[in-house]
């Protein structure tokens, strides 16, 4: 369709302080069409959505809602209108039911009393059209992700949502999941509602959308039909360069062993896992998430509780039942969650950088002017660029977080360094920035594991390839053997070839 | 306030509202009572001002490691009272055997160090190991402890031997150099643990633990270990007040250090520290605990306000405190 647009943005800039990250963006969101909005991490689309919704205000621009201006003071005003987001990070309430959420805020009332029957055939007959098979009374703290997304869903349906804004529904979504979505989506599309939503995944870009908008740096760089640009065309726009060298060269021949880890067992989650690292190698870790991929190496590092047949460092057996037991011995994990696990966001940069090495710093008390000079150095060797040394570290930007949390892990001087998801929410240079560091770093004799779900990474940086299964080593790639497909099958169990799951 | 919201620069310069609420509070209730009572300033209510604050003031160091480190200990009031009625208990039964002298003063104090310290460990053993919440924790304690004060005293008074209470008195009124004892161990107390907090790596861990729990595990700071050793030391503090306390009285019972720990909590939220943890400062808790004692004073010094109104007073401060904290965090 090609009517009036419903919803529209028209040069929309959003500035946080001083730095503009949205420079003048024109959106249309129309009637029974479906918008993908793509871009890297950090490109403005999570801005761009919350400006739709009425979540954060824009500095100048103009939204237009049926062609009339409209300003949304609160996210509530959004909602009248009929606009509904779905967070990446769910907004469900995780004490109460799934039906009590469905319902939050807007309760159907009976007199003075809630009309509870209604509620529960209302609740059941949103969860059945998207096949989501909850029970109406569990508590939403006990679903899984991707039952989580499905009751955001049947939210927005019971809002009668006339705009539709996904923030990458399906990050969290299986296969077959992916699709229950997509007929949803295309069944809220033929009755009228307009949608958008954003995807890391181009094929289901091309599968579901009427038309695509490229973000990259704040502003527009393509509008268009998603029929006139291909998957090819649409990572082209996003990235805006040639990225063929964003991966150093391989390591060359193998060298001695310097970690075996034999019948590592992580309770719930990793059974027997068994691998061998070489001086001077990458090697990487693929599998789905949930795979046991962040557990296992948790537990190798004495995180979280494991029993281990043996581990072998340089030959030698030893025991990590700490992690100050790993870390003495050169072992050293950086965390896939820097906000949550990695860095304290209230805290500067100085104090974040020597927390995991603060016996560096002084006995009973901490040498600041030490503390100061190794900023200085992390700075300089990491390329950290922070408005003032004083600020919180949660006003980083992402790219610049996971450095700091890099610099942090590398004070400790690791001759083993396991890194996961070294290049999560980051944007493409500081992956470039990284990807050499790691290689590097391999190349000075030490050795590196990263764990990541980015298949193109995985192919891109690593010597050797292990691959992750329900929570068991199910095969190890190595040189040419390191191919999409291979990853893919080992990932999924032989035989599957669904690409899209494995990411 | 404005200067705060134009530019970044200008914030270093000047201290936030946070830092300078709690200081110039103080300065504004000595000027109160400086104007209000002669006597005010004179060196026997200054002396009688600091010492009656050194009990709440040794608690409110051990309590803001606590509170910093994402805890609460909500038992160190009946902690008190118990440790003062066991110490009672133990010194009037070795009266006879030791007799009147420094071997049983000293004897009451092991004992009072040494059950505070105990004390302490079992409600950081029940928080940590056991993992259940250290408000559910020192809410039980607290009831345990004040029971069994109520009970060695059968509902009544514990008192010291008239003899030992008067040959124990000097560790209150005594001193040196015309300072007294309660006043010289609360200024050690507070030198030792503005350096630990601000200065040293226990008070870095503390503020990353209870900053964020699992940044601090995944940057192989122990924090079982870690926030045991908090509640330990918040115990061992207790009983060091207590070693201060019986020798003003002599005597322990049912409402011996009532509402002590309100009293502590309130002066380290005043004082700056994040209730929630991840910040605190040793020094923000002293003001803390000289606003309060000063209130106290002030208003029974004067027939201005009724002294009954103290605690309305007490609370409309901690509240201001909250907000004020909320405001700076808002900006930073």
């Amino acid at each position: 369709m090609t009517d009036a647009p419903v919803l529209s943005l028209r040069d929309v800039r959003k500035s946080f302080g001083p730095v503009e990250v949205l420079h003048g963006v024109d959106l249309d969101l129309r009637a029974g069409e479906v918008l993908a909005l793509i871009g890297e991490n950090g490109a403005g689309k999570s801005t761009t959505m919350k400006i739709l919704a009425g979540y954060q205000p824009a500095t100048s621009g103009r939204i237009l809602l049926d062609g009339e201006e409209v300003s949304f003071g609160s996210l509530h005003e959004g909602e009248e209108a009929g606009i509904v987001m779905i967070h990446q990070e769910f907004n469900l309430a995780e004490q109460l039911t799934v039906e009590q959420n469905i319902f939050l805020g807007r309760e159907l009332h009976n007199g003075w009393f809630l009309d509870k029957a209604r509620m529960r055939r209302l609740a059941r007959e949103y969860l059945d059209r998207v096949n989501c098979t909850v029970h109406p009374d569990t508590r939403v703290s006990q679903l899984s992700n991707s039952d989580k997304q499905m009751v955001e869903i049947a939210k927005a349906l019971s809002r009668d949502a006339r705009v539709l804004i996904m923030d990458e529904p399906t990050a969290v979504l299986t296969g077959s999941e992916t699709e229950t979505l997509f007929e949803q989506v295309r069944a809220m599309k033929a009755d009228g509602t307009a949608i958008l939503f954003t995807s890391h995944k181009l094929g289901e870009v091309a599968a579901i959308a009427d038309h695509v908008t490229v973000l990259r740096d704040g502003a527009v760089v393509h509008d268009g039909r998603a029929a006139d640009i291909d998957e090819d065309g649409m990572a082209t726009a996003m990235v805006g360069r040639d990225v063929s060298d964003l991966y150093p060269d391989k390591a060359g021949a193998p060298d001695d062993v310097v970690l075996r880890v034999t019948g590592l067992d992580v309770p719930g989650h990793a059974e027997g896992v068994g691998f061998e690292l070489r001086r001077g190698e990458i090697l990487g870790i693929a599998g789905l998430i949930g795979s046991g991929r962040t557990e296992a190496m948790e537990g190798l590092c004495g995180l979280r509780p494991a029993r281990a047949e043996r581990i072998e460092i340089d030959g030698a057996k030893i025991d990590i039942r700490r992690p100050s037991d790993a870390l003495e011995h050169g072992l050293c994990y950086m965390t896939e969650d820097r906000k949550l696990r990695g860095l304290l966001l209230d805290k500067s940069m100085r104090v974040n950088l020597t927390l995991q090495s603060l016996d560096q710093f002084g006995g009973l008390m901490i040498d600041r002017a030490a503390e100061e000079r190794a900023l200085d150095r992390a700075i300089e060797e990491f390329d950290i660029r922070a408005g003032r040394r004083e600020m919180r570290v949660g006003n980083l930007s992402g790219g610049n977080q996971q450095k700091l949390l890099l610099a942090k892990v590398m004070m400790s001087d690791p001759s083993i360094l396991i890194a996961d998801e070294p290049t999560r929410g980051i944007d493409i240079g500081t992956k470039q920035q990284i990807y050499a560091f790691l290689r590097t770093l391999a190349a000075s004799g030490r050795a590196v594991v990263m764990i990541s779900s980015e298949m193109q990474e995985v192919i891109g940086l690593a010597d050797r390839v292990l691959v992750m299964r329900l929570g068991r080593v199910s095969g190890t790639l190595s040189g040419d053997e390191i191919t999409e497909d291979a990853i893919v099958r080992l990932a999924m169990g032989v035989g599957a070839g669904d690409s899209e799951r494995a990411a | 306030m404005t200067s705060e919201t134009t530019n970044s620069p200008m914030r270093r310069a000047l201290p936030s509202m946070s830092v300078l609420g709690p200081v110039l509070a103080l300065i504004v209730l000595v000027v109160i009572g400086a104007s209000l009572n002669a006597n005010f300033l004179g060196t026997a209510n200054i002396t009688n001002v600091l010492a009656r604050s050194a009990f709440i003031g040794i608690i409110a160091v051990g309590m803001t490691f606590v509170i910093t480190a994402g805890g609460l200990d909500l038992s160190v009031g009946s902690m008190a009272a118990f440790i003062a009625g066991l110490m009672i208990l133990v010194m009037n039964a070795a009266l006879p055997s030791l007799g009147v002298g420094v071997p049983i003063i000293l004897l009451g104090m092991a004992v009072a160090l040494l059950a505070g310290l105990v004390a302490g460990l079992l409600n950081g053993f029940l928080i940590t190991t056991l993992g259940i919440e250290a408000f559910i924790v020192t809410l039980g304690s607290m009831g345990i402890y004040r029971s069994l004060v109520t009970w060695l005293a059968d509902g009544g008074t514990l008192s010291l031997d008239f003899e030992l209470r008067t040959f124990y008195r000097p560790v209150y009124f005594d001193g040196i150099l015309g300072i007294s004892w309660p006043i010289i161990v609360f200024a050690i107390v507070v030198i030792v643990g503005e350096l630990l907090m601000s200065r040293a790596k226990f008070g870095r861990h503390c503020a990353a633990i209870g900053s964020n729990e699992s940044v601090a595990h995944y940057s192989n700071v122990d924090v079982n270990r870690t926030r045991l050793l908090t509640y330990a030391m918040l115990g061992l503090l207790v009983g060091v007040a207590t070693i201060m306390y019986v020798p003003r009285l002599g005597s322990a019972s049912a409402s011996t250090g009532l509402l002590w720990e309100l009293e502590a909590i309130a002066a380290v939220i005043i004082g700056g520290t994040v209730l929630k943890g991840g910040f605190g400062r040793v020094w923000g808790t002293v003001i803390g605990v000289l606003i309060l004692s000063l209130i106290d004073n002030i208003l029974n010094l004067t027939d201005l306000v009724s002294p009954y109104l103290n605690g309305a007073i007490q609370g409309v401060i901690i509240i201001l405190a909250v907000i004020l904290q909320r405001e700076a965090k808002a900006k930073g």
